[in-house]
């Protein structure tokens, strides 16, 4: 069997662009899934808040027991049928997002369970709120342990984006698809897929690695 | 048990105090008062609500029971705590010392320090800092203003701790074993500021297990065990003629100790 990846030099243009919409998607479903990972979380701290607590605890539970792929289908083909007609962009951003923010509402749940009780207890006997306490004390304390399970976080993400391909969303697995519909160079193009992901997953590896050593640094990690 | 008469002048003023947790009851009926400038040390065994004591009054625990009237406010009625606003502003007066010193590790000194002012006295950052860098030089930690408490050795992070309740102005002090988690070698550096602030005036409740600061500093010694007050007095009292049997096998099994 002899390899061809002339379909991949004549293609790379296009397959950057769709590794570009790949980064779009995944930095936009990334903060969307930091924000409501972080409400959720705080939500699930405190059962005796039952109304705040049940509907995150409902949330993480509904989204982390179905597949992705059918959430996202949901959004993309079930959502017309009620006349909510979604671009497949903001479908694709919305699924991920969403689903991201289930797992990350669990990272911030253990992270702030973990950071000592007497810290709160300090931060409330000079009078702070729970709020103020909260803002101030645990969560830059909290950001720190978290930085290593989202990194894991951030790297299943870019890989899930994948399945936005079948949204019609041009990024890179939808690209490189387009390039093996006319080449039927398949090996080959999904092998560049395959890199292009690992650069992207690595790069975010090493940004992560570099602002936990920053942090050491400044001695937010002891 | 003992209990001291209601004093109008009293800035603590606790009456029937209970707190159990679970089926476990902690404080069961505690009767006290603190007037200002009174400086008073709570000791006995472990496990007899010395610190659940401390901590009620403060509103770090919730008494079930009886009641706590603190800086002018009514802390806790029968199981009904101050709301939480009132709270807040409540314990801005009433300073706390921990046993394990519970420094935020991710702020610096100073900023452990100014965190409380700026937050909640509405001081700029460089009008808490000058206050922090005072309250530094009190506490002799001067030359440790930027590092960051997990550089300090434990003393210092207590005396750390104890600037950082100062910087909210408070009217009581509340410690907490402050001396429970040193090095031996490092208890004394902490004592002496303790000694420096009462030497002040300031209202201070001592939990602790040092007998010596007890004899020297306290103006009353409580004596708690099964969570009672078994016994109160001067220090020259209870050291020398405790009227409690309890207190007489306490104090034998801790002085005999040092």
């Amino acid at each position: 069997m002899e390899l061809d990846f002339s379909p991949v030099w004549t293609g790379w243009t296009q397959l950057l662009e769709g590794a570009l919409i790949t980064v779009e998607i995944t930095s936009v479903s990334l903060l969307l899934g930091c924000a409501l990972g972080l409400l959720a979380g705080i939500g699930r701290l405190n059962p005796a808040r039952r109304l705040i607590y049940g509907v995150c605890t409902a949330y993480v539970a509904a989204v982390r027991g179905t597949p992705l792929l059918v959430q996202l289908f949901i959004l993309f083909f079930g959502l017309p049928q009620f006349g909510i007609l979604l671009p497949a962009f903001l479908c694709g951003v919305l699924g991920l997002g969403v689903y991201s923010g289930a797992y990350v509402s669990e990272i911030v749940r253990g992270a702030i369970q973990s950071i000592d009780r007497g810290q709160m207890e300090a931060a409330r006997s000079i009078g702070l709120s729970s709020s103020q306490a909260m803002q101030s004390v645990i969560l830059p304390q909290a950001v720190v342990r978290m930085i290593p399970p989202l990194g894991n976080e951030f790297i299943a993400l870019i890989k899930n984006s994948a399945l936005v391909s079948l949204l019609t969303i041009h990024d890179l697995m939808h690209e490189g698809q387009k390039i093996i519909s006319v080449s039927y160079r398949s090996l080959e193009v999904y092998l560049a897929i395959a890199v292009l992901y690992f650069v992207l997953t690595g790069i975010t590896t090493l940004a992560l690695r570099k602002l936990e050593r920053h942090l050491k640094a400044g001695g937010m990690v002891q | 048990m003992t209990s001291t008469p209601a004093d109008s002048a009293a800035i603590i003023s606790i009456r029937g105090l209970r707190k159990s947790f679970g089926e476990h009851v902690v404080l069961n009926g505690i009767d006290f008062d603190v007037i200002p400038k009174q400086v008073i040390v709570v000791i006995g065994p472990s496990g007899s609500g010395k610190s659940t004591f401390l901590r009620c009054c403060n509103g770090l625990e919730q008494a079930e029971g009886g009641r706590v009237d603190i800086c002018g406010r009514t802390l806790v009625n029968e199981g009904c705590m101050l709301p939480d606003a009132d709270l807040n502003a409540l314990r801005e007066e009433v300073g706390m010392v921990f046993q394990s010193f519970n420094l935020f590790p991710h702020l610096s000194v100073r900023d452990n320090i100014t965190l409380g002012p700026r937050k909640l006295r509405g001081l700029s950052r460089a009008q808490a800092q000058i206050e922090a860098d005072v309250l530094l030089q009190k506490v002799g930690l001067t030359q440790k203003a930027d590092a960051m408490p997990a550089s300090l050795s434990g003393g210092q992070k207590q005396r750390v701790a104890i600037a950082r309740a100062l910087a909210m102005k408070p009217r009581v002090m509340l410690f907490d074993e402050p001396t429970s988690a040193l090095d031996p070698e490092l208890v004394g550096e902490v004592l002496q500021v303790m000694k420096l602030l009462a030497s002040e005036g300031m209202t201070m409740m001592v939990v602790t297990h040092e007998m010596d600061f007890a004899k020297e500093v306290a103006d009353v010694v409580v004596v708690m065990d099964g969570g009672i007050i078994i016994e109160a007095g001067p220090p020259e009292t209870i050291f020398t003629n405790p009227t409690q049997e309890r207190t007489r096998g306490f104090l034998q099994a801790v002085l005999s100790r040092t």
